[in-house]
């Protein structure tokens, strides 16, 4: 192949705030505005200017056509705008991007599907949203039945299909849509282990096809076992683009700076989030331990989650997850159990008590949401890193035999 | 696969018109107008209780209302015509229409999903539901036919022009359904005005009422609105009434070509925009 695939020179991005929080409008706000405008007089570039967020800025970097390229960054760094830009469902605002050859995105789950139409006829509805021809689906049609395991139900309703099938079904009509340059934006995340493989699998097909991929995930090791180059955003800006082990390990040394600061001067918080209440900080500590954030593997611990709040209705969802990003266990206060305990007394805090922490020894991060009222209020991927330190499981000391994974759980063994 | 080597698409702020009628995206994305369209039919007969009676109920619905309000007891003027066959025949094409316009303005805003995640042709969204909409009219014109020759009527040869009718008011309807469904993304108060904006219109359309009685030269004037043209069209095409109302269509046809010029000239505008506000 060789070529250039993408190139992107000074690509500029910029989000117009205000208006409201929802990003419209109404036409009555708008013709009194206009109506103030006209009789008022008044200063109006002064307020545009200041109301506006470049969630892109000067980002130049080019990818050659055969490349498979990951993109990570924290939450509102740019990386789904710049799939957006790429895309073309949205215009640039300043600079320019040259994308050589078809792109194709795979979408989330269900967009592009309609729920009353058949399988079938969403294969060639959403083939259709994707730029295929008629022709070029009906020729496909057969093998993106197969790869999405849906035969049986081709002439169900998407509405009556589980959301793993209306996933596979997705995924393999992008995937056979066979576009020089595919954009997948945390889609592999859904659907079951088996599928998943199948769909990597898969992708690293395109990729050797010499097809272009762009990537963006949170989960680390599906990046770093598909991409060869990792691109890290920051901001709007290309911060790091270099092979992909050195992108992600900058990637985590930033996660771990960030985790360190002081939590309320993060931006990249959860998008959905109502804000009423803010973590302020999130620190596990060992029971009767010294220092915060450094375990022994089997020790009892807590997980202490200092709020800026305190709103009726908390609920706290915390998931560890290990270097690489992948969820190792989670816990979920909306699950209760009769020996959950309320407070009256503990104030703008949330605690989370583990009779015994049975990680292997490593480095692992805790992701927080807090929800009240019914809604997220805040949600912080990495709010703390912590250390676990070789211990001490049911007398057994753990990671001594370099055990793989990431639990250790405790365990007796017969022996004749 | 395709032999030709892949086309360079260079991505830079734009102002301006000309992105919607790019005529080789059009041309590319073709199969998705049709999909859809399909869809859009589909979907309206599938999940409907009454499915492809409705086409035909609500015009029947509305004849039945208007002949005893305004044919009855009100005893307005339907040209020596019995009132349920003149508002009828008047019902069918403003049914499509009115469709049309509440339909096309919110084609956008209920598929946000897809317009704020992938590139295309956006224009196929109001497109599609006015295509979908000729169904409802096929099948509400032949019970038309059916009820007018039951009566004792014939049409005229005029009834070889009705697709020519039906295309006046499809162009309107996507003119003026582009530009409310890209007014709707921005402004979501639109929603709320277009069905009393469709009630407005339709007591300024004649259909319960002849066109004869407003006098010249506002007669010919009033043919600004195009559905007066298709509407008197209608009734001399399907009842056989009267002389060919050419002048009244001339007018309301070259309407409808500059509504929708108008109406896409906007929507083309606009349309950058979409995916951030959506």
């Amino acid at each position: 192949m060789g070529g250039v695939a993408i190139q992107t020179n000074e690509l500029g991005k910029r989000y117009l705030l205000g208006l409201n929080q929802r990003g419209y409008g109404t036409l009555r706000e708008s013709l009194v505005k206009a109506g103030r405008r006209h009789f008022g007089g008044g200063a109006k570039t002064a307020e545009s200017e200041a109301s506006s967020l470049w969630a892109l800025r000067d980002l130049s970097m080019t990818v050659n056509s055969g490349e498979v390229v990951g993109l990570i960054g924290h939450n509102g760094a740019g990386k789904s705008t710049l799939l957006k830009v790429l895309s073309r469902v949205t215009e640039p605002s300043a600079g320019w991007a040259e994308v050589t050859g078809r792109v194709g995105s795979l979408l989330e789950v269900g967009t592009g599907f309609h729920p009353e139409l058949t399988g079938r006829e969403n294969v060639f509805l959403n083939g259709a949203i994707l730029g295929m021809r008629r022709a070029e689906i009906r020729a496909r049609f057969d093998e993106i039945v197969e790869f999405a395991e849906i035969e049986r139900f081709l002439d169900t309703p998407v509405k009556r299909y589980s959301s793993g099938m209306a996933v596979r079904l997705a995924f393999a009509v992008a995937a056979y849509l066979e576009p020089e340059i595919l954009l997948v934006d945390e889609v592999l995340a859904v659907g079951d282990a088996a599928f998943q493989r199948k769909s990597l699998g898969k992708m690293g097909e395109v990729a050797q096809e010499g097809r272009t991929v762009i990537f963006v995930s949170h989960n680390l090791a599906i990046i770093q076992a598909l991409c060869q180059r990792g691109i890290l955003l920051e901001r709007g800006e290309v911060v790091v683009d270099a092979p992909i082990g050195e992108a992600i390990g900058s990637y985590l040394r930033t996660l771990e700076r960030a985790a360190s600061d002081d939590l309320l001067q993060r931006t990249d918080r959860d998008s959905r989030a109502y804000d009423d209440t803010l973590v302020r900080r999130l620190e596990i500590h060992e029971e009767g331990g010294d220092s915060a954030n450094v375990i022994l593997s089997g020790r009892p611990a807590t997980i202490i989650v200092d709020l800026t709040e305190e709103l009726p209705r908390m609920e706290c969802q915390l998931t560890i997850a290990n270097s690489l990003g992948q969820a190792v266990t989670g816990f979920d206060s909306r699950v209760s159990s009769p020996e959950d305990v309320h407070d009256g007394e503990l104030g703008p805090r949330i605690e989370c008590e583990l009779a015994s922490l049975p990680l292997l020894p490593g480095r692992y991060r805790i992701d927080v949401i807090v929800r009240a009222k019914g809604q997220i209020q805040d949600g912080l991927q990495a709010a703390a890193f912590f250390d676990v330190e070789p211990g001490v499981i049911a007398g057994r000391p753990a990671g001594a035999d370099g055990a793989d994974g990431d639990v250790i759980l405790p365990h007796r063994w017969r022996l004749p | 696969m395709s032999v030709q080597a892949p086309e360079t698409v260079r991505l830079r702020p734009t102002s301006g018109f000309g992105r919607v009628l790019s005529p080789r995206d059009l041309w590319r994305y073709r199969d998705l107008a049709s999909q859809i369209a399909l869809r859009d039919i589909t979907v309206r007969y599938r999940q409907t209780f009454l499915g492809a009676a409705w086409a035909v109920l609500q015009p029947i619905g509305f004849m039945v209302v208007f002949s005893l309000f305004f044919g009855s007891l009100a005893g307005i003027s339907s040209d020596g015509l019995p009132y349920p066959l003149f508002s009828l025949a008047a019902l069918v094409p403003w049914t499509f229409f009115s469709n049309a316009l509440l339909l096309g303005s919110d084609s956008l805003v209920s598929n946000s999903a897809l317009v704020s995640k992938i590139y295309f042709p956006r224009i196929f969204m109001p497109f599609g539901v006015v295509v979908a909409g000729f169904v409802d009219i096929a099948i509400s014109f032949v019970i038309l036919i059916a009820i007018v020759l039951f009566w004792g009527y014939s049409p005229s040869w005029g009834i070889l022009l009705v697709p020519i009718l039906v295309a006046i008011a499809a162009l309107a309807a996507l003119g003026v359904g582009a530009a409310l469904s890209a007014l709707n993304v921005r402004y979501r108060d639109v929603k709320y005005v277009v069905p009393f904006g469709i009630q407005m219109w339709l007591f300024a359309s004649p259909v319960a009422y002849p066109s004869s009685l407003i006098g010249e030269p506002w007669r010919l004037v009033s043919a600004i609105n195009p559905m007066v043209g298709v509407i008197e069209g209608f009734r001399w095409a399907t009842l056989g009434s009267g002389d060919a109302p050419l002048d009244l269509m001339g007018i309301s046809a070259l309407s409808a070509i500059v509504l929708l010029l108008v109406g896409l000239a906007y929507f083309d505008r606009a349309e950058r925009g979409f995916a951030d506000f959506v």
